[in-house]
């Protein structure tokens, strides 16, 4: 598995979410606290067809994390990329490694 | 076999309601049923019938569902009278010349007014007041009139009264007695509601005689000539001196007649013949007629139950009210003036608050006989049910009707003192029993509690009673109705703003460790993260709260489809000038934007990518424009009317208030989205009354209305206060808003709020304009404290280098969505489709809707 280094964990403010252009893939990458652990999953919200789940809300449901996107609210788990609202869908989700600071992605 | 034919003369409002019972007891399928309605149009609310000047549509008051009648295969022959009934042939006569027979009749054809004899009276000038177009003609007369005379001082008069001020012209009030409402009040309680009306600018004339209307005048179109010899000149006369029963027909088909007039009726409300019923105000029982319309409904359920073979029976009706007259809360109860024998009373008079109250009680003191009030009502349900189920008295009754500060303790009758038949809501005959059970059946909201029994759905006098039997009974079966807002915190949105004002809280972190359990979510985050912002007015983009904020208030835009936000600068009040919207159009070429002005009478820039935002917007308020607070739940705009300044009808500038309250609010975070109306008089350019604040330009003043909708659920506002001058106005704002940011629930708007609040407007107005909580004065410095905090969130984003950072759309790269395409249309660009990008592949799963500023 080849890792590749996005930033630094400092630029991703806890609690929210940043998009990254990985091997020409738009990846998203969420901080849900000041830990240092980052989730990602693939940047397209799969029911609108539009770059937009790295600017969604990240949240709490059974107790797992998700990420709500911004455009009509399905939520995404964080770990695993299922939908929470539609079983028959779900999103990518990417191993994540944090080295000395750096945040970096295996697709 | 065929159907046995059931002919209703009438679809007045017991017309209507009989068909309801019909249907709802299930003959409608065993009858064939047809129904004569004289009026251009079916069944409409009479009661509420003035509300047809503030709201203007037939639809609005009609009492029947569309397509209801078809749907239970009922025929309805609009605009057709029947002229005549042969009872031997059993058949019918109309005035279109149709003949039909019938096996049974019910004849509900209302009352008519009743106007003296006197000369004049059939002039152009002259009108009655009971039907829309009734009010039409009003209206129309009113454009070109300055005044107008209402002959009759009773409930139906002061109600025609009301309708007159409200078309704008001076208005008298004739009467006959020496006091006004003298059917319904004492003495005392007539004087004191005589100077409330007069107050509120209505000339008040009582112990007039009216002899002749002479259609001349020197100041106006005719002059009203009085037995004392005195005249007044006014341009137009409405009679409102009285109902009679409309009996013809049924006199010409010989019915048993009472003396007073009405069709005589037995207790199953069936006449002298067998076959035919008569029910409403067209009725007479027991020598008597009843003008209300709580007996008619009760005459209809039994002439119902009668059909169907059971026993039910009409015994009279109170002919208690509580009513709201030119504003002021008149309420009578039973023996309001105190006729019985031996009996005594207690008064309680309060000139300075104009409130007169009155106990008429039994002489050993335990039975309530009746009650007047004058000005303030909100003892009314309380009493009356005390009166109608006879319920012991207090030892000191008068502690019932004193005022709280007067330092004894009400005596709180309670739900559970009332017994299961005690009757709750009059207009439809619901018991306490029957709102006991609902709760038992799982209905457990005052709003599935109305939609299930009806109860409420009337006039609205007995909701705050439906809330104490609810509550009772809920607490009774030890349901606790949850009202949390996510799984993270067991709190309403109004208890989680009181914990951070009162707990000084200023960060999600701190709620949640406090208050709540676990990480939050979509809705408790943005749901606070408003709150910490309506509490301490700090700017949504501080570091602390950018994770709760929705990408709309993260980004300053309001997120489209395609993931490009919208640009939306404030153009307060709707006003732009030249050069602004050179800069605007300048700003639009450049950056390829789509442009198109919004709903909110403002020019919106659409199609903007996240890394273009900042400097799109530095140019904008370098040209002096703002953020228009598009993406926030915050007041949008004030959508205003030309107004006085250059319309030729105006007679206030709506244009300079709208923009100076859009100014005054701007950027407050409110529980949702608000929009404001102005407009500069009554024609209502402006739709206010569709708004979350409407006002409304009069002659003195301006009108507030508040709770309006459009969109899915549309509402009119309701009146809150009228002809206020702008201070007055401003402060009643003020407290609103604050008021509302309190006490709603999340993403709940104005309409919604307004009607779940218990009491709805008439409390609202109690808080608002009266005060009654006692917090006006920290609702006036919290929101001073919040206007004094304004900034232009976008000036200070673009001012603060470092929250750029977060606008580039990679992290790690300059590039940009290649996903963002665009396609031509209509000379200019919309996002391409998802087939249009992949040509072949599948389609969307699913539309998103571009979200306008709806
Ligand atoms: C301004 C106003 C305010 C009021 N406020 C209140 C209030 O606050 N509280 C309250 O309890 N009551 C109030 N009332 C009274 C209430 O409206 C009446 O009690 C109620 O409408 C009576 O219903 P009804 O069906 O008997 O008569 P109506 O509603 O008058 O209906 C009778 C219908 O029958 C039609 N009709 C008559 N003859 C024929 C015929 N031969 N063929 C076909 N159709 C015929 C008439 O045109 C009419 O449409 C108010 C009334 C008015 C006018």
């Amino acid at each position: 598995m080849s890792f590749v280094s996005v930033c630094h964990i400092d630029k991703i403010f806890p609690g929210t979410g940043v998009c990254a252009l990985i091997k020409g893939k738009q990846v998203a990458l969420f901080r849900p606290s000041d830990n240092a652990e980052v989730f990602a999953l693939d940047n397209m919200d799969p029911f609108a067809k539009s770059n937009v789940l790295s600017r969604g809300l990240i949240c709490e449901h059974n107790k797992q994390l998700w990420i709500a996107s911004p455009l009509k609210k399905q939520r995404f788990n964080l770990e695993t990329g299922d939908c929470l609202e539609d079983q028959s869908v779900s999103i990518k989700s990417y191993p994540v490694k944090i080295t000395d600071g750096t945040v970096a992605v295996s697709l | 076999m065929e159907k046995l034919k059931l002919v209703v003369v009438g679809n007045g409002m017991v017309g209507h309601r009989y068909i309801e019972e019909l249907v709802d007891s299930g003959l409608s399928k065993n009858y064939q049923i047809i129904v004569f309605c004289e009026e251009p149009r079916v069944a409409y609310d009479r009661v509420h019938l003035s509300s047809y000047f503030s709201h203007h549509t037939a639809s609005e008051l009609s009492l029947v569902k569309d397509g209801y009648y078809e749907a239970n295969g009922i025929q309805v022959y609009i605009g057709e009278r029947i002229t005549h009934i042969n009872r031997k042939a059993k058949r019918l006569y109309s005035d279109a010349g149709r003949e039909l027979d019938y096996e049974k009749l019910v004849l509900a054809t209302g009352s008519y007014p009743w106007v003296p004899p006197i000369k004049g009276n059939q002039s152009k000038d002259s009108f009655v007041y009971r039907t829309i177009e009734d009010l039409k003609e009003i209206e129309n007369c009113a454009k070109r009139s300055k005044s107008g005379a209402v002959v009759g001082g009773g409930l139906l008069g002061l109600e025609a009264a009301g309708a007159l001020k409200a078309l704008g012209v001076e208005t008298h009030v004739i009467e006959f007695a020496p006091v006004l409402m003298a059917e319904q009040l004492d003495q005392q309680g007539g004087l004191q509601l005589r100077r409330k009306i007069e107050k509120i600018g209505v000339k008040v004339h009582t112990s007039k005689n009216t002899l002749e209307v002479l259609t001349e005048g020197d100041t106006a179109r005719n002059t009203m000539v009085f037995a004392d010899g005195s005249k007044l000149e006014v341009d137009f006369v409405v009679y409102s001196t009285g109902i009679r029963p409309q009996d013809k027909i049924a006199k010409e088909a010989e019915l048993d007649i009472a003396s007073r007039g009405g069709i005589a009726i037995n207790d199953n409300c069936q006449t002298n013949d067998p076959d035919i019923y008569a029910i409403g105000e067209c009725a007479s029982w027991n020598e008597r007629f009843y003008g209300l319309v709580a007996p008619g409904y009760k005459m209809a359920q039994v002439a119902c139950a009668h059909l169907l073979g059971k026993n039910q029976r009409f015994e009279g009706a109170d002919m208690s009210a509580k009513l709201k007259l030119l504003g002021v809360n008149v309420g009578s109860i039973g023996d309001a003036n105190g006729k019985s024998e031996d009996c005594k009373s207690y008064v309680y008079q309060n000139d300075d608050e104009e409130v007169y109250k009155r106990l008429i009680v039994s002489k050993d003191g335990r039975e309530l006989l009746g009650a007047v009030l004058v000005g303030d009502t909100s003892d009314y349900g309380n009493l009356l049910q005390l009166y109608l189920n006879k319920i012991a008295l207090p030892e000191h009754p008068d502690s019932l009707i004193l005022p709280s500060h007067a330092g004894g303790e009400k005596p709180q009758m309670g739900a559970d003192a009332l017994p299961d038949t005690a009757v709750i809501c009059s207009c439809f005959d619901v018991t306490k029993g029957d709102i006991s059970q609902a709760v038992a059946d799982g209905f457990t909201s005052v709003a599935q509690i109305k939609s299930h029994t009806k109860a409420g759905t009337g006039c609205g006098g007995c909701l705050p009673l439906i809330g104490q039997v609810l509550n009772a009974e809920l607490e009774k079966s030890g349901i606790t109705v949850n009202n949390h807002i996510c799984e993270h915190f067991d709190y309403s949105r109004q208890e989680l703003f009181h914990l951070v004002r009162v707990g000084e809280i200023t960060t999600f972190e701190q709620m949640i460790k406090r208050h709540g359990r676990g990480y939050g979510c979509e809705v408790c985050k943005p749901a606070i993260g408003s709150i910490l912002a309506s509490c301490w007015g700090e700017h949504v983009l501080a570091p602390q709260h950018v994770s709760l904020q929705d990408t709309n208030d993260n980004f300053l835009g309001n997120m489209q489809k395609d993931g490009t936000y919208s640009v939306i600068p404030r153009m307060a009040g709707g006003e732009v000038t030249a050069k602004a919207l050179g800069v605007l159009a300048q700003v639009a070429e450049d950056y390829k934007l789509y442009t198109k002005i919004t709903g909110a009478q403002r020019v919106g820039l659409f199609g903007a990518q996240k890394d273009d935002l900042p400097t799109i917007w530095g140019r904008l308020t370098d040209a002096g424009f703002e953020t228009g607070h598009a993406y926030a739940k915050a007041l949008r705009m004030a959508k205003t009317c030309v107004g006085s300044t250059w319309c030729r009808f105006g007679v206030q500038d709506s244009v300079g208030l709208g923009s100076r309250l859009e100014n005054r609010y701007k950027g407050i975070r409110t529980p949702h989205k608000m929009k404001f109306g102005v407009s500069g008089c009554t024609r209502e350019c402006a739709e206010a009354q569709g708004k979350d604040i409407g006002i409304i330009a009069t002659d003195a003043g301006w009108n507030l209305f508040v709770g309006g909708n459009g969109g899915m659920k549309p509402r009119h506002g309701d009146l809150l206060a009228s002809d206020l001058d702008e201070a007055t106005l401003i402060r009643y704002i003020d407290c609103f808003m604050m008021f509302y940011i309190r006490t709603a629930d999340k993403l709940q708007r104005t309409s919604v709020w307004l009607e779940n609040l218990d009491g709805g407007v008439d409390y609202l107005r109690k808080v608002i304009v009266d005060d009654q909580l006692g917090i006006n004065q920290q609702l006036l410095s919290t929101i001073e404290e919040l206007i004094a905090n304004y900034h232009c969130e976008w000036t200070t984003t673009i001012s603060t280098p470092a929250s750029l950072d977060r606008f580039a759309h990679f992290i790690n790269s300059d590039q940009r969505d290649d996903n963002v395409q665009f396609v031509s249309e209509r000379e200019q660009h919309r996002p391409a489709r998802f087939d249009e990008k992949f040509p072949s592949p599948k389609g969307d799963i699913l539309h998103v809707e571009l979200e306008y500023e709806a």
